[in-house]
């Protein structure tokens, strides 16, 4: 018999043993003479419950998990290829409730399909975004984006059509198509996900892109802490270049465009987005000023679109199925679907596509399951380590960009990572200035040195040193970093520096009455 | 692991491979530090000379990026995760065992030379924390024991 069997190799699978199933299934069916039909995904995001095996049944696919390599004999004696029953056994993953409340429209591929196949991409509705993008003039597919409510999901929210209509309005004979895939925001791993579960639909984005703005070159920039991502992504572009969807005539039209996948070197500072085209141009990753924007002298001083992984990967979306379609999901200016990605203490860890709305209660408490050490939650921080950290008494903010700004926060790149009762906020605070110091470029002073000062008097404050004196410094120098740092690594560092201080004044020393005042 | 020493003649043959690339210079130099395991010192006065920089300027974007490493590692090296996810699930209590365990901090090798140990800022396995990288390789869902077992067994 044969029996088709699904296992991811998403890093995050491979972290917790995905290979080592692999490998004993394999081995294990050898020995029944059973022919294996083994396809490689990437996950669905349900880690917790990483590595999750599916086979594929007459009822569809069954999924078991987590999967340990001793497992494997068990699972097959209960009858595995067939959907047999076992204590590990899930059912069908489409039902499980973190998957079914979802809105899988960026990552309605991802763990299901084999990432660098070209068939299995167009039999799941690849490229239909795409052929529609060729049949369209460049300025109407611009407006699709820009109808489509699309806010760059990298962290800044601004309108991705708005920035492709600026491109495509700058003359030029060399522009350029910029992937941000540096995604340094501990917590977060969308980008990381797509580019190894279904790297075809950055790459359509893109392509996309470029047809819209007039550009024939295109760079994916990876973090070097992401080699799985670099190899997936360098496979699946030279898969799209053997079936003609990247080169001299993308898809048999009269449009040529590429991708080069280049890597980063460990700055964190480099996902700023001048600094990663300073990077891509071989220099120090230094901030730049700005005007002129990227779209008028980006890469190489030419018009350039600079966008995140999941802005370009959400584009295909949009236009097979239209901008109406997209905006309809969402609320006020947030519009359509944000892949947040639920870290750290959690019970239930993973990423939760669903349109922008749910609030941070409902998405800890409810969706991640509350803490994995079963602890009480204390503290969430969203948004990276620029991101500001909440108390359960903010548990009501909506999933919005506005509505987190309201509140002295940012989603950023929407991660939430969740921390337990015995959290030392003090401890996070100082970190937080401590690594500003570490990853600053340098060019301004307030981030340069005060992040450093920011440390040593937080560690003073920790040592029960004239705390209020200290915690006054503090201040004083979290508002010199606002106003004078030139990006937000210094700009916004304040904000996880000051929320733990307004919402946990008892982890500095601080009577709570005093700072709350403040 | 790449072999620690390093041969001018491979180094300019790296450097002629990528030269000619549009923004040449990190390309060159994690290829560099792929076939030597960092980045030779001697390297920079002919990096600037195909890329037409000055050493200083070399110099400068070798020591920008944190990946670059400025001796040999030892035969295997460990990256830790200290950022926040991991945090949140005991990644300082870890990276405190595991410099113990090694008896060597951030960056540095152990006495025999086995092991380098390097800190790092998400792996993107925040849903599997605390996680670290082994030459390469991706674990997640790390305790001190498991810690343990896994470098025992890369330093036999
Ligand atoms: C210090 C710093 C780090 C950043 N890191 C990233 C990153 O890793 N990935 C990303 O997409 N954007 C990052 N950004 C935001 C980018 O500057 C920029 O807004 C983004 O690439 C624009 O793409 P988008 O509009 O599609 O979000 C960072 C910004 C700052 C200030
Ligand atoms: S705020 Fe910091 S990282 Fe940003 S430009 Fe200034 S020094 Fe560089
Ligand atoms: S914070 Fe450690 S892997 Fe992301």
């Amino acid at each position: 018999m044969t029996a088709r069997v699904y296992i991811p190799a998403d890093s995050g699978a491979l972290a917790v043993g995905a290979d080592e199933v692999a490998t004993a299934l394999v081995a294990a069916a050898r020995r029944r003479n059973v022919v294996l039909d083994l396809v490689r995904t990437g996950s669905r995001g349900l880690y917790w419950l990483e590595p999750m095996v599916e086979v594929e049944t007459k009822a569809g696919r069954i999924a078991y998990g987590p999967v340990g390599a001793d497992d494997v004999e068990g699972l097959l004696d209960a009858g595995l290829l067939q959907g047999g029953g076992h204590a590990l056994r899930i059912g069908r993953p489409e039902e499980v409730p973190f998957l079914k409340r979802q809105t899988r429209l960026t990552f309605a591929r991802c763990g299901i399909t084999d990432p660098l196949s070209i068939a299995d991409y167009r039999a799941h509705g690849g490229f239909v975004g795409l052929e529609r993008a060729l049949a369209l003039a460049p300025a109407a597919i611009v407006e699709e984006v820009v109808q489509s409510g699309l806010r760059g999901r990298g962290g800044a929210g601004f309108p991705t059509g708005i920035k492709w209509r600026t491109v495509l309005q700058t003359d030029g004979a060399q522009k350029y198509i910029v992937c941000n895939a540096d995604e340094g925001d501990s917590g977060t791993f969308a980008d990381r996900m797509i580019m190894e579960g279904d790297p075809l639909v950055l790459i359509e984005g893109m392509a996309i892109a470029g047809i819209a703005t007039g550009a024939s070159k295109g760079y994916v920039y990876i973090r070097s802490e992401y080699p799985h991502a670099v190899a997936a992504m360098a496979a699946a572009v030279a898969a799209a270049r053997r079936e003609g969807y990247l080169g001299p005539a993308v898809a048999g039209s009269a449009h040529p465009f590429d991708i080069e996948i280049r890597v980063g070197a460990g700055a964190y500072v480099c996902g700023e987005e001048t600094a990663l085209l300073d990077s891509l141009e071989g220099k120090r990753g230094m901030v730049r000023a700005k005007p002129p924007l990227p779209a008028h002298r980006g890469l190489f001083g030419k018009p350039t679109v600079i966008n995140n992984v999941i802005s370009f990967a959400s584009v295909p979306i949009i236009l097979s199925s239209g901008a109406a379609f997209y905006r309809d999901f969402g609320m006020g200016r947030s519009r359509g679907t944000m892949p947040i990605q639920l870290a750290g203490n959690v019970k239930r860890g993973g990423l939760f596509e669903a349109a922008f709305g749910l609030t941070l209660g409902e998405l800890v408490d409810d969706i991640a399951g509350g803490t994995a050490s079963g602890r009480p939650v204390r503290a969430v921080q969203v948004g990276g380590p620029l991101g500001a950290y909440f108390p359960r008494a903010l548990f009501d903010t909506p999933f919005d960009y506005e509505a987190f700004t309201a509140r002295d926060g940012l989603i950023g790149h929407g991660g939430i990572v969740v921390f337990d009762d015995t959290v030392d906020m003090a401890r996070q605070a100082r970190f937080a200035m401590e690594f500003c110091a570490v990853e600053s470029c340098g060019k301004c002073t307030p981030c340069r040195i005060g992040s450093t000062r920011g440390a040593e008097v937080i560690d003073r404050i920790r040592g029960g040193e004239e705390r209020e004196a200290n915690i006054a410094l503090v201040e004083d120098l979290c508002n010199t970093m606002k106003l004078g740092s030139l990006c937000a690594l210094g700009g916004f560092t304040p904000y996880p520096v000051m929320s733990a201080l307004k919402h946990f004044p008892e982890d500095f020393g601080a009577s709570p009455r005093l700072a709350a005042a403040e | 692991m790449p072999s620690p020493s390093w041969s001018k003649e491979r180094a300019e043959a790296i450097i002629e491979a990528h030269r000619r690339r549009e923004g040449a210079a990190l390309p060159i130099l994690h290829a560099l530090q792929e076939a030597f395991g960092y980045v030779p010192e001697d390297t920079v006065p002919l990096i600037a000379e195909a890329l037409n920089l000055t050493r200083a300027e070399v110099h400068g974007i070798v020591t920008f990026y944190h990946d670059f490493r400025h001796a040999p590692p030892g035969r295997h090296v460990l990256k830790l995760c200290r950022a926040e996810a991991c945090q949140s699930m005991g990644g300082d209590a870890l990276a405190e065992a595991a410099q113990a365990r090694l008896q060597a901090g951030w960056g540095e090798t152990t006495g025999d030379g086995s092991l380098t140990l390097e800190p790092v800022y998400c792996l993107g396995l925040c849903a599997c924390a605390p996680a670290a990288m082994l030459d390469g390789k991706p674990v997640g869902r790390l305790d001190a024991k498991r810690l343990a077992a896994l470098v025992d067994g890369a330093r036999r």
